[in-house]
């Protein structure tokens, strides 16, 4: 175990990943990774494996278009020797409802405003992508032909050969149990295996960050809520694109290998559980028959749960924060820090040595919380 | 016979020759190889392969077996149709 590194990155999920990475390629090598578990054992290893561009917030939009166009060259630019299996295959958005056919016009417009392709379309049309939709009830859609599938473990397993190459230290199994901060100052990360002195710790823990603020006297204004989903046997390809409704509460996808996927976001009280649960597969299987009636023939395998890491307005907290020098987050994706872990990673490593970030990152600061109206709120979440 | 012709998972398709070259890149855990290989995550949920899978990680690394984990045990114990999940949720509301 290293005593002294540059940087220690809390946790080793996607996000942690590409902030080494980034960091990495910028010169800054030193750095030391702390996972407690494996790496992408949490809310990146059980997450929906989609990535989408289709959002309400401007912020979100852009970054997620980013993101993207990473994602379309990422095994050469990460050099990888395995599969990402990036598939654009399209996201379906289903509307049941007038006013959400409305706000879907409006994200038509913003999305269309800043490149993304996204129609906004006639059940007829939405069942013309996906002959299996069920349109009754169902008012319109939006489609985003470039949306799709990524695999998270290949894809955070890419960054993380990539890192690894530039001397990333990556420490497995190893729980960080306090930040030691003086003077306002980050000074020190203590671990169950030792204590690495540094002057810079990013917390990068998913479900989990709150804690680590916490740990530095930060207080971070998210929570952690578990998610569930589930998956199916894998059968021959019959489903494209991703297919989700806010108001009916559902994604669901087939995954290149052939197996379905599928979640919802039930309300739950905060908390770190990640249980499974009865209640879940009951409204699950209800909604996924009712939208999509096919799927009522196939296999339930496994199901799992995982923690959102929620933010006020939904929209990701990328910054640094005035409180305490030295300590960087990149945390409360909402749900969506899988998909835009490229920009995090990007914008973070910027933030950190002081460049001029890609996009203006005032509404991804901790800052924006601090007793102001909040700009944007985002309501295109699952 | 070969190690390239012994299957270990049966869901996944994976060798013992896909093992050995996992192991050698680093890949010293069940939980690490189910996320690169899916071993553990078809129909079966690693009923067939966690067991061997674990012996083969005791041997190559030299570790006591019960130093070896292998998969966590989550529901289902056997697949079942949303269909009748649906059915049988609808007969109790």
């Amino acid at each position: 175990m290293r005593t002294r590194a540059d940087y220690v990155i809390v946790g080793g999920g996607i996000s942690g990943a590409a902030i080494a990475y980034n960091l990495a390629k910028k010169g800054e090598t030193d750095i030391v990774v702390i996972e407690k578990s494996y790496m992408t054992a949490g809310a990146t290893g059980r997450c929906g494996a989609g990535v989408r561009q289709q959002w309400g917030t401007k912020m979100n939009c852009t970054i997620a278009k980013m993101a993207i166009e990473f994602f379309e060259n990422a095994e050469e630019i990460l050099d990888y020797d395995g599969d990402i299996e990036f598939k654009q295959r399209g996201y379906l958005v289903v509307a049941s409802n007038k006013d959400e056919d409305e706000q879907f016009a409006k994200n038509v417009a913003l999305q269309n405003s800043l490149g993304i392709p996204t129609k906004h379309l006639t059940p007829k049309q939405a069942q013309d992508i996906v002959p299996h939709l069920n349109t009754e009830n169902m008012t319109s859609a939006t489609f985003c032909a470039t949306d799709g599938h990524l695999n998270p473990f290949t894809m955070t397993d890419a960054y993380y050969k990539a890192a690894r190459r530039l001397g990333v230290k990556i420490h497995t199994g190893t729980s960080v149990e306090d930040i030691v901060v003086e003077n306002g100052r980050v000074q020190a990360v203590v671990t169950d295996k030792g204590t690495i002195k540094t002057d810079v710790v990013i917390n990068a823990a998913g479900g989990y960050a709150k804690q680590i603020g916490d740990m530095a006297g930060v207080d971070i204004p998210v929570f952690s809520q578990n998610r569930e989903i589930l998956v199916t046997e894998p059968v021959e390809p019959f489903q494209n694109p991703m297919v989700i409704s806010f108001s009916k509460n559902i994604y669901c996808q087939q995954v290149p290998h052939g197996a379905f996927i599928m979640g919802r976001g039930d309300d739950r009280e905060p908390g770190l559980s990640t249980e499974s649960t009865w209640r879940f597969l009951d409204e699950m299987a209800k909604t996924a028959v009712g939208l999509l009636p096919p799927l009522g023939e196939l296999r339930v395998i496994r199901q799992w749960g995982g923690l959102y890491n929620m933010s006020p307005d939904r929209q990701p907290i990328i910054s640094g924060t005035d409180e305490v020098q030295g300590f960087y987050m990149a945390c409360g994706f909402s749900g969506h820090g899988f998909m835009f872990a490229p920009m995090t990673g990007l914008l973070l490593s910027e933030l950190i040595l002081g460049e001029e970030t890609t996009v203006p990152m005032d509404e991804l600061a901790l800052s924006r919380f601090d007793g102001k109206d909040l700009e944007a709120y985002e309501t295109s979440v699952v | 016979m070969k190690n390239e012709d012994i299957v270990i998972c049966r869901c996944s398709d994976v060798t013992l020759a896909d093992l050995y070259e996992l192991f050698e890149q680093g890949y010293d855990n069940f939980e690490e190889l189910k996320r690169i290989a899916r071993v553990g995550m078809g129909p079966c949920q690693g009923n067939t392969c966690a067991k061997m899978i674990q012996w083969e990680i005791a041997k190559y690394f030299d570790r006591p077996l019960e130093a070896c984990a292998i998969k966590n045990i989550r529901p289902f114990t056997m697949g079942v149709k949303l269909q009748a999940i649906k059915e049988a949720a609808e007969d109790e509301d």
